[in-house]
């Protein structure tokens, strides 16, 4: 290699890290192998990481969350009591060594029934969200990219806004509860009925956001580029939209966990959801309401259940949306 | 801005019409009998006729249309007779509930004071004490009091209002025995007595609401803040002398303010139909706790229209909220 060749490559290299950001600078000066251009790679998703990390309260979040989560999972395996087990004569029992978080009115473990109450928590979280999460891009995606079925979608989106939300959500589980629970069992009728109908009420927030994003990409070079060579819409949007879009919907996804897992012990708390023998933390605190005065922790142990994962997933949330800003990342 | 207006407005009817017909439609869906608590030893000719006599006999549109009909023109002209003594509305059906068979409008007359009372209130002061903190907080960025105030906000709106409003009671209404745990909807305020006992019975269900809303609203009055104190202007009315607080309660505060005010007006109808739950734990009998006996009663007419009223306010306040912003913001043009 000669003098100026490497002279060449030094140069090169100066410039791609120096304009790493700004892809249009780069562009200019082709790199000669582009795979290690800027010398050690480094995704965006390290970055993010990096950034996530140090955002303390998100992390303690994270922490949290992920031992909540084992809690519901993997508890029951350690802690075997069965959480529908009767045990009539230890009922209203105080924190003892065999039951460490006491039982209820009937001698039902609790700490075996949080576990159980968590995992079906959580579960309804989840789920609702993915739902919520998937109509809410789907739409919102649809109505950025397809000029035409903007306004309609849009229409559709507002529409939804305008309906009471909590009343609606009433009703339907009220509505068909029964007929669901004859169909596919109590538990799993109930499961599907409230999942469904809080995805159903609650995607519009995330189509808003990735529309109003879909419509800023739509006017960047690397889509006229892609459009240029003839991408067939659908692999445009997978190849091209949706990894831009990701980040305002991984927000979008955590801040739901929050809000469904709350709606749904909402509804457990107006006696609309999961039959009583099947325990959910809005379930437990439903039950234990009578008897507030006497046995007060039986309250106050499920609703600090709910109360710190809904707060772990929102500072994970909120931790996320820092991470995900490349105007506040690096700072 | 006046075209802007009426063209919202014109729009606000096919939604409005939109979201009544699903409202119908779902309740009609229903597999709930309104007549399911009727003994069975009442022979079907008479349940039949009892049918008949509460309308569900015609078709669902027959009965949709009559119910639009009831809704926006025998209402009106009966609370306008009521008003001016005039008997426009006489001889014509009112909308009845299936559960009182009283006509529904007076329930709700008789419900909303209860409901304005304890959740207007806490509205209140939630957005009285979240506008302060919101300004504080942005204005000492990362100090001890914007980290705390973060905290408490995050555990304000991660906290459910029926578990904040249970631990109230349990603390307050059970082992302190500070404050009633259940509200007494029947108490007239006549003397300093009976005055007293309503503010010691309004402490905990407003502390609980007013926690929740104040989080939200201060987290926005935060991040508005926090926009306009980096903005030029804000450096300029330093620059020429202005002292500090002026440029941040006159100039930085009233630029703020403009988003806030639209989050406060949206947030506006919650006040009517999402304090449900709160409603429950304390036992106020307002609108919340109707809608909730009217669903498990199946009294369709009542469901119908206290939904449909919750309805009309949100559309209603997305409007204001939007002229609001227009109003304020001079820079945002809507035509």
């Amino acid at each position: 290699m000669t003098d100026t060749e490497r002279q060449h490559q030094l140069d090169m290299r100066e410039t791609v890290d120096a304009t790493a950001v700004a892809a249009g600078a780069t562009a200019a000066l082709p790199p000669d192998n582009p795979l290690h251009a800027g010398g050690e790679t480094r995704s965006q998703w390290r970055d993010i990481w990096r950034q996530f990390r140090s955002h303390r309260g998100a992390m303690v979040a994270l922490v949290l969350f992920v031992a909540t989560i084992l809690f519901v999972t993997v508890g029951p395996y350690i802690w075997t009591i069965d959480p529908t087990y009767v045990d009539i004569r230890a009922r209203n029992s105080g924190f003892t060594a065999a039951h460490p978080l006491g039982t209820d009115q009937l001698g039902r473990d609790m700490l075996a029934r949080l576990m159980a109450g968590g995992r079906v928590s959580i579960a309804v979280g989840l789920t609702a969200m993915i739902i919520a999460i998937t109509l809410g891009s789907l739409i919102g995606v649809t109505a950025g990219y397809f000029r035409r079925l903007d306004a309609p979608l849009m229409r559709l989106t507002e529409l939804f806004l305008a309906l009471p939300l909590l009343p609606l959500l009433l009703l339907m589980v009220t509505l068909f509860r029964e007929p669901l629970s004859q169909s596919f069992g109590p538990a799993m009728g109930t499961f599907i009925l409230i999942v469904s109908a809080i995805g159903a009420t609650s995607w519009m927030q995330a189509a808003r956001i990735v529309r109003g994003d879909v419509l800023g990409l739509k006017e960047r070079e690397f889509i006229l580029a892609a459009r240029s060579i003839g991408t067939p819409a659908h692999r445009m949007i997978l190849r091209h939209v949706l990894p831009n879009v990701l980040s305002p919907i991984m927000v979008a996804a955590t801040l739901g966990i929050a809000t469904a897992i709350i709606t749904e012990s909402a509804l457990s708390f107006l006696g609309l959801g999961f039959p009583p023998d099947f325990p959910t933390w809005g379930r437990l605190l439903y039950d234990a309401v009578d008897q507030m005065i006497m046995y007060p922790w039986r309250v106050i142990l499920p609703g600090l259940f709910i109360s710190l994962t809904v707060l772990c997933v929102n500072y994970i949330g909120d931790g996320l949306r820092d991470a995900m800003d490349p105007r506040i990342r690096g700072r | 801005m006046l075209t802007f207006t009426i063209r919202r407005l014109l729009l606000a009817i096919p939604t409005l019409l939109f979201i009544s017909l699903v409202i119908f439609l779902l309740l009609e869906a229903s597999p709930g009998d309104p007549l399911g608590d009727v003994p069975l030893t009442v022979p079907p000719e008479v349940k039949e006729r009892m049918r008949e006599a509460l309308g569900l006999g015609s078709p669902w549109y027959v009965r949709y249309v009559l119910w639009l009909k009831q809704f926006f023109w025998v209402e009106p002209l009966f609370w306008f007779d009521q008003a001016f003594g005039t008997q426009f509305s006489a001889g014509m059906q009112r909308i009845i509930s299936f559960q009182s068979r009283s006509p529904v409008f007076d329930v709700i007359a008789q419900r909303v004071p209860q409901t304005l009372t304890v959740v207007g209130f806490s509205y209140l002061v939630g957005v009285l004490i979240a506008i302060p903190i919101g300004i504080l907080s942005a204005y000492k960025q990362y100090s001890w009091f914007d980290q705390l105030g973060t905290f408490v906000s995050m555990i304000g709106f991660s906290m459910p209002t029926f578990f904040t409003g249970v631990v109230l009671i349990i603390i307050f209404g059970v082992k302190l025995q500070w404050f009633p745990s259940v509200y007494d909807t029947t108490l007239q305020v006549r003397d300093w007595d009976s005055f007293w006992a309503q503010v010691r019975q309004m402490v905990m269900p407003v502390t609980v609401l007013a926690l929740y809303n104040a989080a939200q609203i201060s987290r926005f009055m935060r991040a508005s803040m926090l926009d306009n104190l980096s903005q030029d202007y804000v450096r300029t009315a330093r620059a020429k002398g202005l002292s500090e607080r002026t440029v941040v309660l006159k100039h930085v505060l009233r630029n703020s303010l403009i988003p806030v005010i639209t989050v406060i007006a949206l947030g506006l109808p919650a006040v009517f139909g999402g304090a449900i739950i709160t409603e429950q734990v304390f036992k106020v009998n307002g609108l919340g706790q109707l809608l909730i006996t009217a669903i498990h009663g199946n009294d369709i007419p009542m469901v119908l229209t206290l939904t449909f009223i919750f309805a009309i306010l949100i559309v209603l306040f997305t409007l204001i909220a939007d002229i609001l912003y227009g109003i304020l913001d001079p820079r945002i043009r809507y035509d």
